[in-house]
């Protein structure tokens, strides 16, 4: 009964973990679709998400939950203007440029969070109502640890509706497979990268949120460690693919969380855990679980 | 309706268009025809806006086109059928055709079009909730053709429809251009097909090497000693 329990709990926290992690890698794997490139600063992103939502809370009088809706719409716009200024005048050239770019917007973003924000930590300002114990059987778990779930769920779900019932949604998955035909359509390319970004970031911000209920401590360098991971979880997935970014991300919850409970001997390796996950998923099949066959296309 | 004056496209160095004149009249069928790399499909393309031009303009009723974004081209009512039929292989047979309306916002019009489009090819409509990617060739090819029909187009350029296809379906394809033709549709179609294309054509054009060097209706070039020797395959 014990055992079960124990493991219940992990679970919990595995899953919790997992949904972060996929709420991250769903705008690494949605701006690749779109750009063929990895974003490096989206780490960076989800970091602006929490220090804005901290912000929000601790500087205005605006009750938690609108700020926790607010934040990350304005991450949101962020992410729009991180591709207007980073990305979108290199388009068209070689892309190694773009990603160089890329790294060097995550580097931006990282020292100037260190300017404005500062080095030291910081407390997360998480709500009352999330952050209590709740008691399930014979298993203490945090409620946020629910919550998680939860909401990912729902924005999976809302994410769902958006690719496969709105035309834009369609445009959107028109424009990965085929950039040309799909401007024959008159598609605005630039819109829809737009939303594309929008949605990555506000999707990360919201998995920030979520992160810094958890895990309190706002650093200006806390996106780098959850950004690769998460980019990880979108390549495990097969990068380019949201579902395939969803399975990734639990694949690296659960395994992290049981790797340090059942092996508390390798527990210093945590993070070693998802770079070994990468190096042999690129080993075996580097498409990715759900990933298309890799093409290049011409 | 649609002008091209003076034409020149360049790509990274290499000249495809040096300087070509068309003019497309409301209703007809006009055709371009030469050899491979004769500059065909980058006349279709420059005017779509895929490429840049490099001199030149496009006027289409007067209103001066050249500089305009595809994506406005298409607004405007000019719609292409792509070379290689590229449909969105891993969305529906309707979701590629909703997506050929993505300009419009007539929601009861476009859901008429779809219906007509499954009137004109009905193999699409018993296809309509397959992935495009599983339809054979010719059934690619007409949920191409029906794609840019969504676009409710004033004119419908076509790049090489026919190829790739069995005999029997290029004849199924020129007579769907003949039955565009007779709704109201304006065509311009690129072929390599020349016979085919210049049986149907109101006018047509022969491009060498980026350049026109031949004109006229299409029962005339189809006469014509020149035209016959280099694409008809009749010997002197």
């Amino acid at each position: 009964m014990g055992d079960v329990s124990i493991f219940l709990q992990h679970m919990t926290n595995g899953v919790s973990l997992g949904s972060l992690y996929a709420l991250i890698a769903i705008g690494y794997t949605m701006v690749y679709g779109i750009l063929r490139l990895i974003n490096f600063a989206h780490g960076d992103i989800f970091m602006l998400g929490v220090y804005l939502t901290y912000y929000g809370v601790t500087y205005t009088s605006l009750p938690w939950w609108l700020v926790f809706l607010l934040a990350p719409l304005l991450t949101g716009i962020i992410g729009i203007l991180l591709e207007r200024v980073a990305y979108k005048p290199l388009r068209g050239s070689a892309r190694i440029t773009i990603l160089i770019s890329a790294i060097g917007a995550s580097f931006l973003l990282q020292n100037l969070g260190i300017v404005i924000f500062g080095g030291r930590p910081r407390a997360f300002p998480v709500p009352q109502m999330l952050n209590h114990v709740v008691r399930v059987g014979g298993v203490s778990i945090n409620f946020v640890t629910f919550i998680i779930p939860a909401v990912t769920i729902l924005l999976l779900l809302g994410l769902t509706y958006f690719t496969t019932k709105t035309k834009t949604g369609l445009a959107m998955r028109a424009l990965s497979k085929d950039y040309e035909t799909a401007s024959l359509m008159g598609i605005d390319i630039n819109r829809i990268i737009s939303i594309t970004f929008f949605m990555g970031s506000f999707l990360a911000a919201i998995g920030g949120i979520l992160w810094g209920s958890r895990y309190p401590q706002l650093m200006p360098l806390m996106g780098s460690m959850p950004g690769l991971k998460s980019f990880i979880a979108a390549v495990v997935g097969g990068i380019g693919n949201i579902t395939g970014a969803v399975i990734g991300g639990f694949i690296l919850g659960l395994g992290e969380i049981m790797l340090v409970a059942f092996l508390p001997r390798l527990s210093g390796y945590r993070d070693a855990f998802a770079f070994v996950l990468l190096i042999i998923i690129l080993l075996v099949k580097p498409s990715g679980l759900m990933g298309d066959k890799v093409t290049e296309k011409v | 309706m649609l002008e091209v004056i003076d034409l020149h496209v360049n790509y990274g160095g290499i000249t495809a268009l040096r300087g070509i004149n068309l003019t497309i009249e409301e209703n007809q069928i006009v055709t371009l025809i030469g050899a491979n790399g004769a500059g065909k499909s980058s006349t279709l393309r420059s005017i779509m806006g895929l490429v840049p031009k490099s001199k030149g303009q496009v006027l289409y009723k007067g209103e001066d086109f050249t500089n305009l974004p595809t994506k406005d081209i298409v607004g405007r009512g000019i719609a292409m059928v792509p070379e290689g039929r590229r449909v969105f292989a891993d969305l529906t047979v309707e979701e590629n055709l909703i997506l050929g309306a993505y300009t419009r916002s007539d929601h009861k019009a476009v859901a008429n079009d779809i219906k007509s489009v499954y009137d004109t090819f009905p193999r699409l409509q018993e296809r309509s909730w397959q992935k495009a990617g599983t339809l054979s060739g010719g059934e690619q090819q007409m949920l191409a053709v029906g794609r840019a029909l969504m676009v409710n187009p004033k004119i419908l350029m076509m790049d090489e429809p026919s190829l790739g296809l069995a005999p029997l379906l290029v004849k199924d394809i020129f007579d769907i251009i003949e039955l565009l033709r007779q709704r109201g549709n304006t065509i311009l179609l690129v072929e390599q097909n020349a016979r085919k294309a210049l049986e149907i054509a109101d006018y047509a054009y022969v491009l060498e090497t980026g350049q026109l060097v031949l004109e006229g209706p299409g029962k005339t070039l189809l006469e014509d000693q020149r035209v016959q020797e280099a694409y008809l395959g009749v010997a002197r």
